[in-house]
């Protein structure tokens, strides 16, 4: 495929990124502001002889996922808030089953029913497991279209190559608004990609058993010490951005479609003759804490920004602790945060 | 001396492990697994299925049956197994539930996996109560009957009624078999083989969902004898629950 532009919206560019990426197994369910997921995939998968269903609920859709991930495919669903909470046992069963999924959460203001507007809301949920037991997903929050097809196709590798669920963190406001992408890659499946471990019928081998069930003498400390060791491996994986923070006196800390309106912020207020930076966490799980703490000993003065009232901000002090604080400024869940928005807060820094 | 030559008329289904069982005296789970085993080794499946296990006494379905097999969680085997058989057109998908497991917390799945018509088959033990967790009362719990949660018995007014699942399922157009069998004497038995052969095949001929309800004896939580247990599955369970089938267009 010579690579080609098409304008799309947020959720458009991570359908085409599923698609892209060999999602092979799509199981929806309808809400609000992700719908555009399944309507492009209803339409695109099934011609790529891929299987596309729309389960009765989000609790369905995404054990659905968890039996097409244990007969080894490449499987997905996505969601927002309400649907993303009745994901989480499922969500649960498979890093306790050590299976690959990706899970896609469009936030959406919250808590309860909430409403459709912009929100980062669900950070904690999606980056401290969400569900019961001691698991964690691997977190990743496009900021543009573009990310949001790019991690897309990396989220189905990194889930493979962990086996384990992958997040992508996204909300309204990318999911809605329209921008640019290259379409990079081609779609190719590999069949033997989960040979050694996938559920086939036990033809010429002996019987696999997917399961999360540990109650043999030690077998659940082996697993979590198993999983401890592969959410540390999985720093390797750890992305982030760092924008104008070389010379920066003040750090604004955002990430996800915020962290793109607060680099716009930046750039104004460069004009007017603030130093001011942007560091912008890409994989929320596993966080950039050592690459945060390497800027804070450069010393820099922090501002944390979050649609929500305060949850990164967090992980923003555990990367700073012992050199320096954070500030912090919180847009609330349901208001459309624009650059703006941020000026005063961060001009304030400089005072 | 005479010679007696000995031939062999009964033996262990091929994908049935030697294992000693985990249920208790009198249970028909054992017995259900066995006969799962049997219609898996007549089909020559032992290859290309994959079970779905449930939560409930069975949840060591794996170590007993030797096939392929991933857990689902509690109530979400049929959603599990649509994921299976959707990934998986080509191999032989089954799952095993309790009732607590399908008819309470799972109705929904089962209820949509059945109305699709999704080519998988499931086995279902109706024991009257939650086994697992201590004889609680489960749907298909008799009005009348004492649990561990219906001290006084089961009323109509504060519980409702226990749910007909076989009936339920086999009002679907997207089911192509369901029936109720017992294993509560041979002859019972050999129809409960019949009945699972038939649930098999509505998947291997691609007609569509198929399901096997079992009337299934729990002595431990209903404070019988075994013996007590097995009489009580004809006495009481079949009055309320009749043996039958009640779709079937396999053929
Ligand atoms: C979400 C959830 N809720 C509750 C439980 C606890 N639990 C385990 S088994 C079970 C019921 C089992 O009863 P049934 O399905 O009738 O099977 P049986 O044990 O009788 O064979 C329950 C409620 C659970 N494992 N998960
Ligand atoms: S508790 Fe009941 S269902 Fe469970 S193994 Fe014992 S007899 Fe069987």
């Amino acid at each position: 495929m010579s690579s080609k532009k098409l304008l799309v919206k947020g959720n458009e560019a991570v359908a085409i990124g599923a698609i892209d990426g060999g999602v092979e197994c799509y199981f929806a369910y309808p809400i609000t502001p992700q719908s555009d997921i399944p309507e492009y995939l209803s339409r695109e998968l099934v011609k790529l002889g891929g299987t596309f269903l729309q389960a009765e609920s989000e609790i369905a859709s995404i054990n659905m996922v968890l039996g097409a991930a244990a007969a080894g495919k490449r499987a997905m669903t996505s969601s927002s808030g309400p649907g993303i909470s009745l994901k989480q046992e499922g969500i649960s069963y498979i890093a306790g089953s050590e299976l690959p999924a990706v899970i896609v959460n469009m936030m959406r203001g919250g808590p309860g029913l909430g409403g459709i507007q912009p929100s980062q809301g669900d950070y904690f949920q999606a980056t401290r497991g969400g569900g019961h037991g001691d698991y964690r997903t691997m977190v990743l929050a496009p900021s543009t279209c573009q990310e949001c097809y790019d991690l897309t196709i990396e989220a189905f590798d990194l889930a493979f190559k962990y086996r384990n669920p992958v997040m992508i963190l996204g909300d309204a406001i990318l999911g809605q608004m329209k921008e640019p992408i290259v379409r990079w890659k081609e779609r190719s499946i590999d069949p033997n990609e989960a040979i050694k471990w996938c559920l086939t019928g036990k033809k010429g081998r002996k019987q696999r058993i997917i399961k999360s069930l540990r109650l043999e003498e030690g077998s659940m400390e082996a697993l979590n010490e198993k999983l401890m060791k592969k959410y540390k491996d999985m720093e390797q994986d750890i992305k982030w951005e760092e924008f104008m923070v070389e010379d920066a006196e003040v750090v604004a800390v955002a990430f996800g479609s915020i962290g793109r309106i607060v680099k716009s912020t930046a750039r104004k207020l460069r004009s007017k003759g603030y130093k001011v930076g942007v560091f912008r966490p890409i994989t929320l799980f596993p966080f950039p804490y050592k690459q945060l703490r390497e800027v804070a000993k450069k010393g820099k003065r922090f501002i944390t920004i979050e649609n929500n009232t305060g949850q990164m901000v967090e992980d923003v002090r555990l990367a700073l602790c012992g050199i320096c604080e954070t500030e912090f400024f919180a847009n609330m869940p349901g208001k459309v945060s624009t650059p703006e928005d941020f000026i005063e807060p961060i001009e304030n820094m400089f005072k | 001396m005479t010679k007696v030559s000995e031939k062999q008329v009964f033996s262990m289904p091929k994908c049935l492990n030697d294992v000693p069982t985990h249920f208790c005296p009198g249970c028909h789970h054992g017995i259900i697994h066995r006969l799962v085993a049997e219609a898996i080794d007549a089909f020559q499946l032992e290859d290309k299925a994959i079970c779905v296990g449930s939560v409930g006494c069975s949840v060591f379905i794996y170590n007993y049956i030797d096939v392929d097999s991933v857990e689902a969680p509690h109530g979400r085997a049929p959603a599990v197994a649509t994921g299976v058989k959707r990934a998986r057109p080509d191999a032989f998908v089954f799952a095993y539930q309790g009732d607590g497991d399908l008819a309470a917390i799972g109705l929904s799945e089962i209820i949509h996996c059945a109305n699709r018509g999704e080519k998988v088959s499931i086995i279902f033990v109706n024991n009257s109560v939650y086994g697992m967790t201590g004889g609680q009362m489960a749907p298909t719990t008799l009005v009348g009957q004492k649990t561990t949660t219906t001290p006084y018995g089961r009323s109509p007014q504060n519980e409702g009624y226990p749910l007909k699942m076989a009936e339920l399922i086999g009002s679907l157009e997207g089911c192509a078999f369901s029936a109720r069998v017992a294993v509560n004497n041979i002859k019972n038995i050999i129809k409960a083989k019949k009945a699972i052969k038939k649930a098999f095949l509505a998947q291997l001929k691609n007609k569509g969902f198929g399901f096997v309800e079992f009337l299934s004896a729990c002595p431990t939580n209903w404070h019988l004898t075994p013996l007590e247990a097995n009489k009580r599955v004809e006495t009481e369970m079949m009055a309320y629950f009749p043996l039958g089938i009640y779709k079937d267009i396999v053929e």
